[in-house]
C-alpha cells in the first residue's frame, strides 16, 4: 500500500474552498438566526442593516438599488444568487468544487451535498417570515453540520484532509470575529440600567449564534461582563468557535502537512498563524476592548486573508500556470 | 404450473385483480430480446412471472425512485443548450437485456477479433502500408483521411496496441443475428453507465435479481488499471497512470470521475499536466510528480495546442512530444480514428480477413461500398430501400434513408452517388431489435443496441455485457443519450442452467 499518494494541487484548493464556502453557509445561517432575535420593534430596518455591514456588503447592496429594508436584507443573503457573499452563491460554490473534487469525496459526501444544494436553491420566499425564518436558519445549519459529520466519518485521513480544516478553520475564525462585531453595530438604549440589561441579552444572543451560550455560563462567573463573553469567544480554547481555539488548530493542521507528508512552504503560514496567536494572548481582552474591539476584529480577519494567500501561493498557485 | 396459476386466483380474490403487465405487450415482427425462445434456462420466463408479481404501478414507482437516487448521486450528463447547463440522468428501465452464454461468446469472440483486427490496421498503415500495396483497402481512402497522423508513422506502440479501449456497437436484426454497426476506437464512453445500472438494480430491484446467475460487471476498473500499467514506458517500477478529462464542464464528466475513482488514479485536467524536457508531470502539493500513462478523454486534435489545434485550452503543451520520445504512453493512441470512420467500416470484413485469416466472427450491417462498380450499380437500383450515406468524417450530414424520403430527394441521392461514387456507401435498414419497456402505456417494446467494452494492454479483455441503449420514443430507432435514449442493465448469464432456482 502506497502510503505517499500525491495530492494535486488543484484538489487541495478544492477541498480548502469548499470547506470555506459551507462553513459560511453554517455562520450566516447563524448571523441571520440572531439578527432576527436581536430586531428591535420599529427598527428592524437598522439591525438587519447590521449584517450588510459586518460583512461589507453595503456596495454590492447598494448597487443593486435596494433600500435596506429587513426584507431586501434577508432576500440578499437567502434568494439572490447573484450575491456572492450570500448563501445561495456560496452554497453553489461549495459544489461546484466538490464535483470538481468528485474523484476524491465519499460517494456520501457528494450525495448529501447534492441534495442539500437542491433544496437550498428553491427556497420559497415564505419561509423568510416570521418565526419560518429561524426553521429555515437551523435546516441551513443541518445541512453543513450534516456535511461535517459525513465527512469526519467517511473521507480518508491523507493531506486533504488537512487542506480541507485550513479552509473550514479559517473561516470559522473569521465568521467569528463577524459575529463578535454584530455587536459593535448594534443601537443599545441610552438609560443606564436599561442599556447593561439590553447588552447583556444582546450579548447572550451572540453567545447564542455561536451555539455557545451554555457553556459559557459554565465558566463565566455570575456577575459576568461583555468582557468575559469577548474573552470566551476570542481565547477560551475550549470552545470549538474560539478565534484561539481556530488558530491553534491551523498551526496543528501546517504541522502536520510539513511532518507527516514532507511539504515544504508552510513556513510563511506558519508565522501568520504565530502573529495571530500572539495578537490574541499578548494583550489582555479589557485592553483590546478599550483601544477599540471594532479595530482588534478587522486586524485579525485581515491577518486570516494574508494567512490564506500564504497557503495558496506555497500550494495551490502551481497549477494555474496563467494566474498572477 | 396448477399451483401457480391457484395462487394467481387467490392473489385476484385478496387484492383484486392485478393484470399481467405483459398481456398488451406486441414485439411485431420485431426479434424480443426477452420473449424470443432462446437457451436461458428458464431465466426470460422467471424475469417475466416476477415483473408479473411485482405489477405495473409498482414498477413505475419503484423506477421513479430509482431514477431520483441517480440524480441525488449524481450520476449525470450535462446537456448544454443556450446559456444553461442542464444536469440529467440516462434514463434507465428496469426491465434488464438478457444475453445467453452462447450469445455472449460469439459477441465476445468478435469483438476481440475485431479489436486485433483494428490494431494490426493501424500498425500496418503507420508502418509498411501492406495492405493499401495490395490492394484490400483503397489508399486514398487511408493516407486522405482526415484523421489520418502522420506524427505516428514508424511509432512504436507498446504490444503493437493502439486502441487499449474500444466499444463495439452491435444491433440485432429479425432473425436474431448480431451485426456490428460501428467501431469506436477513440475514446468511446458508457462504461460507466454498465456498472452503475448494475449497482441500480441491485438496490432498487433485488427480488428480480435473485437468484439469477449473472457475469458480474465490477471488475472493469481493475482491469482497465493492468492494461494502463502493462502499457506504461518500459523501464519504469511504479508507472503513475492518470486520467485526463476536460473537465467538469464535459458532458462524460461523470464517467471520467467513475473511472478514476474504479482505477484510483487522480482525474487531471490539461492545467494539471506540465512537460519539461519531454517528460510530464503533474502540479501537486509537493511539486511536480513524474506521469507515466494518461488514459485521456481528450480528441486527438486537442491533445497538444504545439501540435493539433493551437486553440485547444485543454491539452498540455509538449505532450506529443514527450509521447514520441517514449517517455509517455496515451491511451488510446493517437491517430486511431482513421480505423472506425465510415469508411474503413465497410472493408472490416476484409481486413479480418487480410491480417488473421479469418472469415469475422461479426458481421457487418451488409455495406455497399460505391467506389466498386458492383456496389454503386445495386445501389443506385435500390435507392427507395437503401440508407445512403456519406464516408468520410462529415459524421449525420447527407444520409437519405431511401423508405422515407422523397421523390425529389432519392433524385437528388441518386445525382450526388453518380457525382462522386466513392465518396457514399449505401446499407440496407435494419430493424432492431425490440426489448420490453416501461413506459407511461404499460410494458411496451422498444428499440435497442449494444456496446460491449474491449480493454486491451497484452492481451484483450471484454467486459461481459455492455451497454444496452434504449430508443425511448415509440418506433424510434435512436439510442444516442443526447436524443433522448435510455439503458438497461445487460445480463450474460453464466451457463445455459443456471442452479439459483429451481424450474417450475
Amino acid at each position: 500500500m502506497s502510503r505517499d499518494a500525491p495530492l494535486l494541487a488543484r484538489y487541495a484548493e478544492g477541498l480548502f474552498w469548499m470547506a470555506r464556502y459551507l462553513e459560511r453557509v453554517e455562520n450566516l445561517a447563524r448571523l441571520i438566526d440572531v439578527t432576527q432575535t436581536f430586531e428591535s420593534p420599529g427598527r428592524e430596518a437598522e439591525s438587519w442593516f447590521a449584517m450588510i455591514r459586518i460583512n461589507a456588503d453595503e456596495e454590492g447592496f447598494a448597487k443593486r438599488g435596494l433600500l435596506p429594508t429587513a426584507d431586501n436584507v434577508k432576500r440578499f443573503y437567502l434568494l439572490d444568487r447573484d450575491n456572492p457573499t450570500g448563501i445561495p452563491a456560496s452554497l453553489e460554490a461549495a459544489r461546484t468544487n466538490a464535483r470538481t473534487l468528485r474523484p476524491l469525496i465519499s460517494t456520501e459526501m457528494w450525495m448529501q451535498m447534492n441534495v442539500f444544494h437542491r433544496d437550498m436553491l428553491s427556497i420559497p420566499e415564505s419561509e423568510l417570515q416570521g418565526d419560518r425564518l429561524s426553521r429555515l436558519c437551523g435546516r441551513i445549519k443541518e445541512g453543513v453540520q450534516a456535511h461535517t459529520g459525513i465527512t469526519e466519518g467517511t473521507f480518508f485521513r491523507d493531506q486533504g484532509w488537512d487542506f480541507y480544516q485550513l479552509g473550514r478553520l479559517i473561516e470559522r475564525a473569521d465568521q467569528t470575529t463577524r459575529l463578535l462585531d454584530i455587536r459593535y453595530h448594534l443601537l443599545v438604549p441610552a438609560g443606564v440600567e436599561e442599556k447593561r440589561v439590553t447588552e447583556l441579552t444582546q450579548w447572550g444572543g451572540v453567545l447564542r449564534a455561536a451555539a455557545g451560550y451554555h457553556a459559557f455560563r459554565r465558566v463565566a462567573p455570575a456577575d459576568f461582563t461583555a468582557t468575559d463573553v469577548v474573552e470566551f469567544l476570542l481565547c477560551d480554547t475550549s470552545f470549538p468557535r474560539s478565534v484561539a481555539l481556530c488558530v491553534d488548530e491551523l498551526e496543528s493542521h501546517l504541522g502536520q502537512l510539513r511532518r507527516r507528508y514532507g511539504l515544504r512552504g508552510t513556513v510563511a503560514a506558519l508565522e501568520r498563524a504565530e502573529e495571530l496567536r500572539a495578537g490574541l494572548k499578548g494583550r489582555s481582552v479589557d485592553a483590546i476592548i478599550s483601544s477599540g474591539l471594532h479595530d482588534f476584529l478587522d486586524a485579525v480577519q485581515r491577518d486570516l486573508i494574508s494567512l490564506a494567500a500564504e497557503i495558496g501561493t506555497a500550494f495551490f498557485r502551481d497549477w494555474r500556470p496563467l494566474a498572477a | 404450473m396448477q399451483s401457480s396459476q391457484g395462487a394467481h386466483v387467490a392473489l385476484q380474490m385478496t387484492q383484486g385483480l392485478r393484470p399481467d403487465p405483459f398481456q398488451d405487450y406486441d414485439p411485431g415482427r420485431y426479434f424480443c430480446e426477452l420473449l424470443r425462445d432462446r437457451a436461458d434456462g428458464g431465466v426470460a420466463a422467471r424475469v417475466r412471472a416476477r415483473l408479473a408479481d411485482i405489477g405495473i404501478s409498482a414498477l413505475h414507482a419503484r423506477a421513479a425512485a430509482a431514477e431520483n437516487d441517480l440524480i441525488n448521486l449524481g450520476i449525470t450528463f450535462t446537456v448544454y443548450s443556450d446559456a444553461t447547463a442542464i444536469d440529467r440522468i440516462l434514463p434507465f428501465d428496469c426491465i434488464p437485456r438478457i444475453l445467453t452464454a452462447g450469445e455472449w461468446r460469439e459477441i465476445e469472440a468478435g469483438v476481440k477479433q475485431r479489436v486485433a483486427a483494428l490494431n494490426a490496421f493501424l500498425h500496418d498503415i503507420y508502418h509498411d502500408r501492406h495492405i493499401t500495396k495490395d490492394g484490400v483497402v483503397p489508399a486514398d481512402l487511408v493516407y486522405g483521411n482526415a484523421n489520418y497522423r502522420p506524427e505516428m508513422e514508424r511509432f512504436p506502440v507498446r504490444f503493437g496496441t493502439y486502441v487499449h479501449i474500444c466499444g463495439t456497437d452491435i444491433v440485432r436484426d429479425e432473425q436474431g443475428r448480431f451485426l456490428v454497426l460501428e467501431d469506436n476506437a477513440r475514446t468511446p464512453s458508457g462504461v460507466s453507465y454498465v456498472v452503475e445500472n448494475r449497482h441500480l438494480m441491485q438496490r432498487a430491484f433485488p427480488d428480480l435479481l435473485a437468484g439469477m446467475r449473472i457475469r458480474p460487471v465490477d471488475d472493469y476498473g481493475r482491469r482497465l488499471l493492468e492494461a494502463m500499467t502493462d502499457i506504461a514506458p518500459e523501464g519504469v517500477d511504479h508507472p503513475q497512470v492518470v486520467l485526463l478529462s476536460p473537465g467538469i464542464y464535459n458532458s462524460a464528466y461523470f464517467e471520467h470521475v467513475f473511472l478514476s475513482r474504479e482505477m484510483g488514479v487522480p482525474l487531471v485536467e490539461g492545467a494539471d499536466l506540465v512537460v519539461e524536457e519531454d517528460r510530464v508531470y503533474m502540479r501537486t502539493t509537493a511539486g511536480r510528480r513524474a506521469v507515466h500513462t494518461i488514459y485521456r478523454r481528450i480528441g486527438d486534435d486537442f491533445l497538444d495546442p504545439t501540435v493539433f489545434r493551437p486553440d485547444s485550452m485543454l491539452g498540455v503543451p509538449g505532450l506529443i512530444g514527450a509521447w514520441r520520445k517514449g517517455n509517455v504512453t496515451l491511451a488510446n493512441a493517437v491517430g486511431t480514428g482513421v480505423a472506425d470512420d465510415k469508411a474503413i467500416y465497410a472493408y472490416m470484413p476484409r481486413i479480418i480477413k487480410y491480417y488473421l485469416g479469418e472469415d469475422a466472427i461479426l458481421s457487418n450491417v451488409q455495406t455497399h461500398i460505391c467506389r466498386e462498380k458492383e456496389g454503386l450499380d445495386y445501389t443506385l437500383a435500390h435507392l427507395d430501400q437503401l440508407v445512403v450515406k456519406p464516408v468520410g468524417e462529415s459524421g449525420g450530414y447527407g444520409i437519405t434513408i431511401g423508405p422515407r424520403a422523397s421523390k425529389a430527394e432519392i433524385e437528388a441521392a441518386r445525382a450526388a452517388l453518380l457525382a462522386d461514387p466513392s465518396n457514399w456507401i449505401s446499407q440496407p435498414v435494419i430493424n432492431l431489435s425490440v426489448a420490453p419497456t416501461v413506459t407511461e402505456a404499460g410494458i411496451r417494446p422498444r428499440h435497442l443496441d449494444l456496446r460491449p467494452f474491449a480493454v486491451t494492454g497484452k492481451s484483450t479483455w471484454v467486459l461481459p455485457g455492455g451497454l444496452s441503449r434504449v430508443a425511448m420514443k415509440e418506433g424510434s430507432l435512436v439510442v444516442n443519450s443526447s436524443q433522448g435514449g435510455g439503458s438497461k442493465d445487460t445480463w450474460v448469464l453464466v451457463d445455459e442452467t443456471p442452479a439459483g432456482e429451481a424450474a417450475p
